[in-house]
Formats: structure tokens, C-alpha cells, sequence
């Protein structure tokens, strides 16, 4: 299993002393330095408290209420996602928001405002939070909804777990007919044609998401696979759940650019790219990677960065052609490069992530300096359109950079626990390089 | 529907269990020390499909309180034909070897209170002609070892005493099942580094509660231990008392 503590990324990092929440009664402990892990699925180091200590969350693991004739869910923060499609799912009740693993704890979805497909409809994660429980490091037990102490909810929305310990919170499920999943899957042939089908699509399709190539160059520049659907009603019996798992950390990373030119040729060239009339099941539309426990692991024991970016739409397709010419010259890009629109729909944390325009999210293998300084062209480029960088799978923005993604932080930095603290944290918010 | 005492209801093993006895729909009672987090236990076990959840504060070492607990529970449950032990601490070694009674303390509450509940329960599920006893021994009762062998001893006290009695209740349509988990990720060994040994209490409830329904003798959960353990108990004496284990 991945040692607890250890970030999706799997960057090395201080020793953290790890300390188990076992219940939703328990006080904190008396350490000088906490943070709060959920199931280590952000990317980098906002789950990362190197040299403090780390409550391990996932204790706090019990439902306390559920309604299945309104779909209100109350839950302690460390149920993951993929817990509460189990018990909702046979009700006819899903998630209202779920990013593109189901392995994530409340707690970590709220302190990330985790987005997904159906941004564009639904807003992020935090839109759809009743209301939940924050407990302070001095004792303090706040009840955080739109109404009740809002600007603590604001704050702990998207507030990187750096409030205080989330304990328990109440969700609005979203009714479905069952699992099912009806839409189609299309090719292409650049970037113009991506925001032409999001635009056709986004009225008529609950979730829309696109997969880019990116070894493509010249002419091929921006060609990928659009991916829509809605839920649909029951057909059949749901796919048996064999689930794979990466045993071991390869010695060195699998993927590597000849790797990855012919996975992304051959995923754009696939009979299965082009399906006018599709039904999926829910787990490999919205989780196609949840079916190999631990895949972070092929990138070897150095591990691997993610770069999520939002850019706003005017002037989107320019700055993305730039960006994805300069990965593919590189060639040190990855297998999934994922493009999609958000929507209007407010955020209501002061540090949330989701705001209107496209949002593009790749891995990148950690080759060291190499693709730190390809990581910072991107940022220069991000920063110029006014566009932000995604916290929850960052390990290297610089403060200046985050300062002027995320021109709040510095009044939600008021209600950050005096004990709380991330390595992300105080990467951040250092000295203005 | 089975009819299930918990004991030790709060523990990682235990809850885990009890989550895969929820989802058939059986009827639980859970005894532990605190009361409220057996109520966060009960009400979580209902929403997951206990067709009942009965909550009951007792510290295990109170064992004459035993005969009044079962009454209870058959009362609350309608009967009773499945137990689970499942208390127990980690005990401190060191402290064990300086204290007498952290030693006796150690002893009563992983070993004696927990062959005190099998002998009560043997005979009521002799009486009513069927019935599963299962509890929680240890790979650690299997060998004595100078980390942990207080500990070890009253596991290994366990494992002898459940051994017996699965003999004398075979032909009596009574089932004891003895588990023998290894490393564990619960809360108890937050701070231990992990590898790939360790298993997560989900997976090993999974593992319990199947071994129970059906009636298994002996499980050792990860599968694994069972090799493991017999390798170290082959290791003659005069080697392993030079080994640093």
C-alpha cells in the first residue's frame, strides 16, 4: 500500500510525524505545526506538512445521516467519494460534482473545491456543500454553511485544509436513473474545433471533457477526442469490478517519449475515439485510471509532476497552441492531456481553483531542471493571460506566481489556523522571488 | 440474519467486520468503553444495512458483568448465534517488564477476559445447539519474541484455549474460529512505517467475516502469515534465541 503521508506525486519530501484521527469526538493533538491528509490523491505538496505533523484523516470514516428521499448526505470528512456511491448509488443518488478519481476523501474535497466534467453545469464541489464542521486548534467547534458563519465557509472552501480540521459535512446529492452514462466520443482536428463542439455541447451534455494528444506537432497541433455524456437509465447489469494494480515502483520511469508518442497515436487512431451512440458505466467514464490502483507508480521513484491551469476563453486558443507547441518540442509531456471548459458558475471559496474558461491538465515526469524550467514557461504564459494554477496538483509554483493566481490569499490568510500550516503553504506564501 | 455480538466494538478490525456484516443485513450489538463512539459506530452500521445496531459501555476486564452482557444482548437482538472478540491493546513491553501490574493488566485484558467470554458463550451455544465464537488471537501468540512476548503470550493463551474448545464444540454444531491477523494500518500503529506487509482493516475484515460465516478453524489474514509463521516456528531454539526480532 502507499505509505500514508506520502502525496499522489510521490515527490520526495521531510520525514512528518503521522497521527491517526480515529473519530469525530477526539480533540486534536497538542503539536506545534498540523495538517490534515485525506487519501493522498492531491499531486504535490498542499498534503504535505514536511517536518510538522500530519492527522491522518481517513479514520473519520462514518456516514451519520442519509436521506434518500431529498438525497442529503451527512458524513465524517475521511468517507471517500467512491464510499458514498456505494451506499447512494442503489437509491438513485450520485455525487453532484466528482473529480477524475473517486479515491478522495470530503474533507479533501471541500479543501479543494474539487471540480469535474460538469463544471460547466454544476459549478465545483463546494457549491453543493450544505454545510459542515470545523474544529480549531484552540478547541473551537464552528458550524460553516452559506449562512451560518459564512466567511469561515468561504474560507475553508478551497482553503487548502489550512482553517482547521474539517470534521463532518452535510452534501446535496444529485438524483440519477442509475449508473449509466449515454453519449458519444468524437475526434478533432484542432483547438478551434474543440471550443466549437464544447459550445454545441455544454447546453444539451451534463459532462463534457476532451483528451488532447500532445506529441502531436505542426498541422496536428491540438487534435484530440471530445467526450460527452448524461446519465442515462438502467440497461443492464454493471461490468464486474476486476481492478489492476501497479505492484511495485518500476526502478526507472515507464514513461518516456517514445512511450508516449505511440500511446498517444494510437489512443487518437482507435477504433473506440469515434462512438456516435456510446453507454458507459460510471466508474470508466468518470475514473478510467481508478481501475489500476496506484498507477502514479510508473513514473518511477522520482516521481512525476501534474500541471493544471486555467486560462480565461478570450485568447484561450492562442495561449494553449503556445503551450502545447512548447510540450511537444520538448517531449517530456505525458499520457493524458485533458482540456475542458469551466462555466459561470461562481466559486464560493476564497481561494478556489474553478473560474470561466479552459482548463488544461497534464503530467509531466520529474526529469529535474529540465522540466521544472518547462513548468515555468507555462506559468509565464498563464500568468500573462491572467489565468491560475491549479493548488492541489502544484509542487513548484513560485509565490509570485500564486500571489497573482490568487489574488485573496492574503485576506484568507486571517482565518488560517495559527497551528495549521502546509508545505505548500509556506512555499507560497515565502518571500516575493 | 445473524444475531452478532462485537466486542471491542471501537477497534479498526472489529468495525471493519462489522461493516461487512451490516451489507448482509444482520443484527449487531457493540460493546466498548466510549459510549458516544459506539453510537457514531451504530448509527454508521444501520445507514451501511444493519437490519439492527445495539450499543453496551463495558470495559472488557469487568468480566463477571459477562453473564449479564449475553443476557442483554439476546434479549435486545432476539438471540444471539455469532460473537466476534475483538478488544484488545498494544501493549508497552517495557513498561510490562518493570510493572507487575501493567504485566497483570496486559494479560487480563488481552488473554484471560477474552477466554472468559468464549467459556460463557460455549456454553450457551452448546445449550441452544449451534452457534460461531470468533476471536482475535495474534500472528504474535505464535512465537514468543523479546518486542513483544506479554503481548504474544496472552495471544498464544488465547489460540491454545480456542484450539481446545473448537474440539470440545465440533460435534456440538458450535464453530470456533481463530484469527490470527498480521500487520494491521489501524489508528494502534499510525506512527510504524509501512510495507508491503500491511494490510488495511478493510481488506482484513473482508477476510474475517467470510472465515466466520463459514465456520474456518484457523485464519491467518493477510494469507501470507500463515507461511511466515511457520518458518519462524521452525527455527530451533538455540538460533532464534540469538536473533534480533
Amino acid at each position: 500500500m502507499n505509505q500514508p503521508g506520502t502525496a499522489w506525486g510521490r515527490l520526495p519530501g521531510a520525514p512528518q510525524r503521522l497521527v491517526a484521527l480515529t473519530d469525530r469526538f477526539q480533540a486534536l493533538p497538542d503539536e506545534p505545526s498540523l495538517l490534515t491528509f485525506g487519501n493522498g490523491r492531491s499531486y504535490g505538496d498542499v498534503g504535505r506538512n514536511d517536518g510538522g505533523t500530519l492527522l491522518i484523516g481517513r479514520g473519520l470514516d462514518r456516514f451519520i445521516g442519509f436521506d434518500p428521499a431529498t438525497g442529503r448526505l451527512e458524513c465524517e470528512a475521511g468517507v471517500l467519494l467512491s464510499e458514498i456511491i456505494d451506499l447512494v448509488l442503489p437509491s438513485g443518488w450520485f455525487p453532484p460534482v466528482t473529480p477524475g478519481t473517486r479515491f478522495v476523501t470530503v474533507g479533501g474535497a471541500i479543501a479543494n473545491d474539487v471540480h469535474g466534467k460538469n463544471h460547466h453545469r454544476a459549478g465545483s464541489f463546494g457549491n453543493h456543500i450544505l454545510e459542515f464542521e470545523l474544529l480549531r486548534s484552540d478547541g473551537q467547534i464552528l458550524r460553516c454553511s452559506r449562512d451560518q458563519n459564512p466567511d469561515w465557509f468561504a474560507a475553508t472552501v478551497g482553503g487548502l485544509g489550512l482553517t482547521g480540521l474539517i470534521r463532518r459535512a452535510t452534501l446535496q446529492l444529485k438524483r440519477v436513473p442509475g449508473p449509466w452514462i449515454r453519449g458519444d466520443s468524437q475526434r478533432f482536428a484542432n483547438l478551434k474545433a474543440f471550443f466549437a463542439i464544447t459550445a454545441a455541447s455544454d447546453g444539451d451534455y451534463e459532462y463534457t471533457v476532451a483528451w488532447l494528444d500532445c506529441s502531436a506537432t505542426g498541422a496536428n497541433l491540438g487534435r484530440g477526442i471530445f467526450i460527452r455524456g448524461n446519465h442515462a437509465p438502467a440497461t443492464e447489469a454493471p461490468p464486474s469490478g476486476r481492478v489492476l494494480r501497479m505492484p511495485i515502483t518500476p526502478p526507472i520511469s515507464l514513461v518516456n517519449s517514445l512511450s508516449l508518442r505511440a500511446f498517444n497515436t494510437l489512443y487518437y487512431h482507435r477504433p473506440a475515439a469515434q462512438v456516435n451512440q456510446a453507454l458507459w458505466h460510471y466508474r470508466p467514464f468518470f475514473y478510467p485510471l481508478d481501475g489500476i490502483l496506484e498507477w502514479n507508480r510508473m513514473y518511477g521513484p522520482s516521481g512525476f509532476y501534474q500541471y493544471q491551469c486555467v486560462l480565461p476563453t478570450e485568447g484561450a486558443i492562442d495561449i494553449l497552441s503556445e503551450m502545447l507547441g512548447r510540450i511537444g518540442r520538448s517531449g517530456l509531456g505525458s499520457f493524458l492531456l485533458v482540456l475542458k471548459t469551466f462555466g459561470a458558475v461562481p466559486s464560493l471559496g476564497m481561494l478556489s481553483f474553478p473560474r470561466p474558461g479552459a482548463t488544461l491538465a497534464l503530467d509531466f515526469p520529474n526529469r529535474g531542471a529540465e522540466t521544472l524550467a518547462l513548468l515555468n514557461t507555462l506559468d509565464d504564459l498563464t500568468r500573462a493571460a491572467g489565468g491560475a494554477v491549479y493548488p492541489a496538483k502544484d509542487a513548484r509554483m513560485s509565490a509570485a506566481s500564486f500571489q497573482s493566481y490568487f489574488p485573496a490569499w492574503r485576506g484568507f490568510s486571517r482565518y488560517v489556523d495559527p497551528k495549521f500550516s502546509s508545505s505548500f503553504w509556506r512555499r507560497v506564501t515565502g518571500d516575493v522571488a | 440474519m445473524r444475531r452478532i455480538l462485537i466486542m471491542g466494538a471501537t477497534s479498526a478490525i472489529a468495525e471493519a467486520t462489522a461493516r461487512e456484516f451490516a451489507l448482509l443485513g444482520d443484527a449487531l450489538m457493540l460493546v466498548g468503553r466510549n459510549a458516544e463512539r459506539l453510537q457514531a459506530i451504530a448509527e454508521d452500521l444501520k445507514l451501511r444495512g444493519a437490519k439492527q445496531a445495539e450499543t453496551y459501555v463495558l470495559d472488557a476486564r469487568e468480566m463477571m458483568a459477562y453473564p449479564k452482557l449475553l443476557d442483554e444482548t439476546s434479549l435486545r437482538l432476539g438471540g444471539l448465534d455469532t460473537a466476534l472478540i475483538a478488544h484488545g491493546t498494544l501493549s508497552d513491553q517495557a513498561l510490562c517488564e518493570t510493572s507487575i501490574e501493567t504485566m497483570l493488566n496486559e494479560f487480563r485484558v488481552n488473554g484471560v477476559s477474552a477466554m472468559v467470554l468464549c467459556a460463557e458463550l460455549a456454553n450457551r451455544f452448546e445449550a441452544q445447539g449451534h452457534g460461531t465464537i470468533a476471536v482475535i488471537s495474534s500472528v504474535a501468540g505464535d512465537r514468543g519474541r523479546q518486542s513483544n512476548y506479554v503481548y504474544g503470550s496472552a495471544k498464544a493463551a488465547v489460540t491454545t484455549f480456542t484450539s481446545g474448545l473448537r474440539q470440545r464444540l465440533y460435534n456440538k454444531g458450535v464453530r470456533v474460529v481463530t484469527i490470527k491477523p498480521g500487520f494491521v494500518d489501524t489508528p494502534m500503529t499510525a506512527s510504524f512505517k509501512k510495507g508491503p506487509l500491511w494490510a488495511s482493516p478493510a481488506s482484513v475484515g473482508k477476510v474475517i467475516a467470510r472465515g466466520m460465516i463459514l465456520g474456518k478453524p484457523v485464519i491467518y489474514v493477510p494469507w501470507f502469515w500463515r507461511g511466515i509463521m511457520s518458518i519462524i516456528k521452525l527455527v530451533p531454539e538455540f538460533v532464534f534465541q540469538r536473533l534480533r526480532i
